[in-house]
């Protein structure tokens, strides 16, 4: 540590004497993962060619940064000028005007580029209001060399009664192997996210036309009783509380056969710094079961300027900087091409060392591309999102619901009562809300 | 400042600087109850100040419709806030787990204190180093402490438990899932033991080593010396661990939130989580303030009973 | 047959081998900890946990290339040592007054401090978050300061009223007697008494503030953000970060356990109630 002090002082001498033409601070709020670290190590370059703008960063933990922003922007705080928000918010931000419109884009940006999907999820009526920096469906992960080995084979999109067979068959729980790893872990963000499109593969939706929630109707009961018994079976232990993270931690140690979870995982499996399995990994769409509609999500992270902020324009500069192809080349440079942002460009897809390098570019690419909020389900909703609803009230009915399914699965609660409580929870939710009498 | 309070500064300077000051008990007494409300009131007026003005605001928040993410659109409801969290699915629940986990943790805090505050009492080889060990998990933030027990030790993969379990040929215990309020229990224990060691042993430092020499020499055992000598010592020192520990353990919620959730379904949810969930997951400030209210009234009432119980060792000279 | 001694100096050996037996099961967590934050992450989730493995300082070394440690614990201390500073100012004069010069309310005052202690903050935080953006207090250790302030003074009025309680009156009388006046009967009698209550008083004010994370992330952004806000940026949703963590776990707890350890023995040598009983 003793080192770094002279560095620190270089570094205030050098911040202090910029202070006299650093005219423009903009703070961004961002959520920790991988890829938004990068941006924030690369952001020098950027700072480079803008002695103008110093950037502030204020990193977080996804749910207390989710926090944090909403009653910063709610309350017009001012405390941010750029903040990293999912898909979720920026729907439900911009409708609000807390959110500056990302008009009068360079023509260089190249806002086509961008994947239909993924552009439309950020805008409200043909208003763009974040600039997404990635973007994800969900797939399937899977051992190759398990599969090989127990004569298994995997078809391009398995459905969920098949995927039950090969948990079956490669579940070793004495050897440290278990058949298939999901979230379990309760959240809106976490295991609902899972168990949404294993719901909608299964025909169930969260509402029907007249917002009136269906829990405890056959498809639900169907799709949670098969959750609970895939995963209580030939899960690992301590399922109920396992996460992306955690699941992506027990893969990557070569302790699951299976696992059904974010396409931008496959740049971690992969990665043999990280990943004791990187050579042995095979990718598939996520599985379906009665339909194909609504069986991987559709999720992106992007940066939005809340209404809020004095510095719209260096805030505005910097978003167009860090998801603009010129940013992908530099990542591509620096941490090699797989580490592209994923999800976001059709020009990133388009690029064969790109889908050379990253082998689950392929499969990535047709998970975004059929991923639909506009219809997601197999009958007919009011709503649009595939793992989400977009109205405000999902946040606390989905938590409410993930606790119930988690309980469900650590066998706390049966089935039954679980989604005896979900039902109710969401309406009385709904009826609060007054979307229903 | 008030101004009797400014009276009271003047009186003590002048009388400093003359030195005339009467040596009658009785009417130093009532300069000493002026002294006294001076002094008290920087803290109480501070206090009040930072009490009324968000109560003020939180009252009238709980009586409106008031949803962050609804901006405008803010009528007057009534009680139905109140309404809605008293019969949320997770209230009971979050009240009997909020009273289990208070009670839980203060008893074993309790006795295990007093027990390893008379283990350290006599020296013995590397007591400094030991006392220092015992003490530190205090030190330690509750976000931390609630993520190294969740992934480092009782994770049911890779964890230390899950190894020693190994180890003796079990299988590995899955402890957030099967025993979720025991493992939060356990966690909450293990950072409030060392405060509870803290404050006794530094009391066990004030216990008349002769009183005991002469009750040994009168030939009481060392249970009769815990027992009639030790523990009575210790009853203070205890009321204040008591009271100073349940005011932190009704609104534990750091290590609910970083290791459950509140799950699985509403096994590990309190009363401070619930609020938590309602306040910042849906951002009904409106609901959050008539949860938070309901709370004060329950944590008063929590208060008034333990005072009753153990007030008189608290105010009262021994 | 043994003799007295003897057994005497087996039951010491026995009882303080069982006292380093317990101290390390306590402590046990903290070591663990900070073993990990020396391994790699795949090292760190290995299973079974390995206890020899090859120290790296990549952790460290990742965590000092992100983030500006010192920024964080400056901030930290500042507003740890200030509120404690403002607290105590207010608690001594505040629990003097309660515990010699009692009436009839003082029972319910202490009460009544102790209930604001009750309120959930979450349940607060967005009048207090208007009333911060109103003053300008939001993302300011003078904010944070005031909070804290606040938060910690029911307890340490407790706690000082409290040790005020032990002292013996007859001392206080006398100082009297000799004319002393409230300040100097503070100052010279009281204070010098009590020193150990006091310490830990202190000491518990600033492990509440250092370790405080709700309205330290609410209420900071970047440039009062302490360390909590530092950890609570290193418990990542994505990758492996068992070993960061602890790394910056570590460095986040370090200086207060420190403080801890070195002010631990002024404490228990500080604590001489038994000389003036």
């Amino acid at each position: 540590m003793k080192t770094r002090l002279v560095p620190v002082l270089m570094a205030s001498a050098i911040a202090m004497s910029s202070t006299a033409w650093a005219s423009t601070t903009v703070t961004i709020g961002t959520v920790n993962n991988g890829d938004m670290v990068r941006m924030q190590k690369l952001s020098a370059e950027f700072e480079k060619t803008h002695p103008d703008i110093r950037l502030d960063w204020v990193v977080l933990e996804e749910n207390v940064l989710r926090q944090r922003l909403t009653t910063d922007i709610a309350t017009e705080g001012g405390q941010f000028d750029l903040m990293t928000i999912g898909l979720y918010e920026t729907g439900l931000w911009g409708a609000r005007g807390w959110l500056t419109p990302m008009e009068n884009l360079p023509a260089s940006y190249d806002v086509d580029d961008i994947f239909p999907s993924v552009r439309d999820g950020l805008s409200v009526d043909g208003t763009l209001y974040g600039l997404p920096f990635y973007a994800e469906s969900s797939m399937t992960y899977y051992r190759k060399d398990l599969f090989e080995a127990a004569g298994l084979s995997m078809s391009e999109q398995p459905s969920w009664d098949q995927i039950r067979e090969f948990a079956k068959t490669l579940n070793r729980p004495e050897q440290e192997q278990y058949g298939i790893c999901l979230r379990g872990k309760a959240g809106w963000g976490e295991n609902m996210a899972l168990v949404t499109t294993l719901a909608n593969a299964f025909g169930a939706r969260w509402f029907d036309e007249a917002w009136h929630p269906e829990f405890t109707g056959p498809e639900w009961t169907r799709a949670i009783t098969f959750y609970t018994d895939l995963l209580g079976q030939y899960g690992p232990p301590g399922a109920s509380s396992n996460g992306f993270n955690e699941n992506l931690a027990l893969f990557n140690s070569g302790k699951c056969a299976l696992w059904v979870d974010a396409t931008v995982a496959g740049a971690f499996v992969t990665d043999p710094s990280q990943s004791e399995v990187a050579d042995a990994v095979g990718f598939a769409l996520a599985p379906k079961e009665v339909t194909a509609k609504g069986a991987g999500w559709l999720w992106s992270w992007a940066l939005a300027i809340p209404s809020s902020s004095d510095a719209k324009d260096a805030a505005r500069a910097f978003a167009v900087w860090a998801t603009s192809k010129e940013y992908s080349e530099l990542v591509a440079e620096r941490y090699g091409i797989a580490a592209i942002p994923p999800g976001t460009r059709l020009s990133t897809y388009r690029n064969e060392a790109y889908m050379n390098a990253a082998p689950f570019a392929a499969v990535t690419l047709t998970s975004l591309e059929r991923a639909d909020p506009n219809d997601p389900t197999l009958k007919p909703v009011p709503y649009t999102g595939i793992q989400l609803v977009s109205i405000p009230e999902f946040q606390s009915i989905a938590t409410q619901v993930g606790k119930l399914v988690s309980g469900a699965l650590s066998g706390s609660l049966s089935v039954p009562q679980a989604l005896k409580s979900a039902q109710a929870v969401s309406e009385r939710e709904m009826k609060r809300a007054r979307y229903i009498k | 400042m008030s101004i009797t309070s400014l009276q009271a500064g003047v009186n003590t300077v002048t009388e400093a600087r003359t030195g005339t000051t009467t040596r009658h008990p009785a009417p130093r007494l009532r300069r000493g109850r002026r002294i006294g409300l001076a002094m008290l009131s920087p803290s109480v007026a501070s206090l009040l100040l930072w009490m009324a003005v968000p109560l003020a605001m939180t009252v009238y928040f709980s009586l409106i419709r008031y949803n962050l993410l609804y901006p405008g659109d803010e009528p007057f409801v009534g009680l139905e806030n109140y309404h809605y969290f008293l019969t949320d699915e997770g209230f009971v629940a979050g009240a009997l787990n909020t009273l289990w986990l208070v009670l839980s943790v203060l008893a074993i805090s309790v006795i295990a204190g007093v027990l390893i505050a008379v283990l350290v009492d006599t020296p013995f080889f590397g007591r400094g180093i030991v006392r220092v060990m015992l003490i530190s998990p205090f030190f330690i933030m509750p976000t931390v402490s609630a993520l190294v027990w969740k992934n480092l030790l009782l994770h049911p993969v890779s964890g230390v438990f899950a190894a020693v379990w190994r180890l003796f040929g079990a299988t590995p215990v899955d402890w957030f899932a099967e025993y979720p309020l025991l493992s939060i229990i356990m966690i909450v224990s293990w950072q409030w033991i060392p405060f509870a060691v803290l404050i006794l042993m530094t009391a066990m430092q004030s216990l008349d080593q002769e009183q005991k020499d002469a009750a040994r020499l009168d030939g009481a055992g060392p249970l009769a010396i815990f027992r009639h000598i030790t523990l009575p010592h210790l009853a203070r020192p205890i009321a204040v661990v008591i009271m100073i520990e349940t005011i932190f353990l009704l609104s534990i919620f750091a290590e609910i939130y970083t290791t459950t959730g509140g799950g699985p379904g509403y096994d590990t949810t309190n009363l401070a989580y619930l609020i938590y969930s309602q306040a910042l997951l849906q951002f009904d400030v409106g609901m959050a303030s008539a949860g938070g209210l309901i709370a004060v009234v329950i944590a008063n009432i929590a208060a008034f009973v333990l005072v009753r119980m153990i007030g008189r060792n608290l105010t009262d000279k021994a | 047959m043994l003799t007295l001694k003897q057994t005497r100096r087996l039951r010491t050996l026995l009882l303080g081998t069982l006292a380093w037996l317990v101290a390390l099961a306590l402590f046990f967590p903290i070591l663990w900890m900070i073993l990990t934050s020396f391994k790699t992450e795949l090292a760190a989730f290995a299973s079974p946990p390995e206890l020899w493995f090859r120290p790296t300082l990549e952790n460290y070394l990742h965590i000092d290339e992100r983030s500006d440690y010192f920024h964080y614990a400056w901030n930290s201390v500042v507003v740890s040592f200030g509120s404690t500073l403002f607290g105590m100012l207010l608690a001594v004069p505040a629990a003097y007054s309660m515990a010699f010069f009692e009436t009839r309310r003082t029972k319910g005052t202490l009460l009544w401090m102790l209930s604001t202690k009750m309120l959930p903050p979450v349940g607060v935080l967005v009048p207090i978050y208007l009333l911060f953006k109103q003053f300008g207090l939001l993302d300011t250790k003078t904010g944070l300061v005031i909070i804290y302030t606040l938060i910690n003074l029911p307890i340490m009025v407790w706690m000082v009223y409290t040790y005020f309680k032990e002292i013996p009156r007859d001392i206080l009388e006398a100082a009297r007697l000799d004319g002393a006046t409230a300040a100097q009967e503070i100052c010279r009698v009281l204070l010098p008494i009590a020193k150990g209550g006091l310490a830990s008083t202190v000491l518990l004010s600033l492990i509440l503030s250092w370790n405080e994370a709700f309205w330290s992330l609410n209420l900071t952004s970047s440039s009062a953000a302490p360390l909590t806000a530092l950890v609570a940026s290193y418990s990542s949703p994505e990758g492996l970060f068992w070993a960061k963590l602890s790394a910056v776990s570590t460095l986040a707890c370090a200086p207060i356990l420190v403080f801890g350890w070195l002010s631990q023995k002024q404490l228990v040598r500080g604590l001489s109630f038994g000389a003036v009983k």
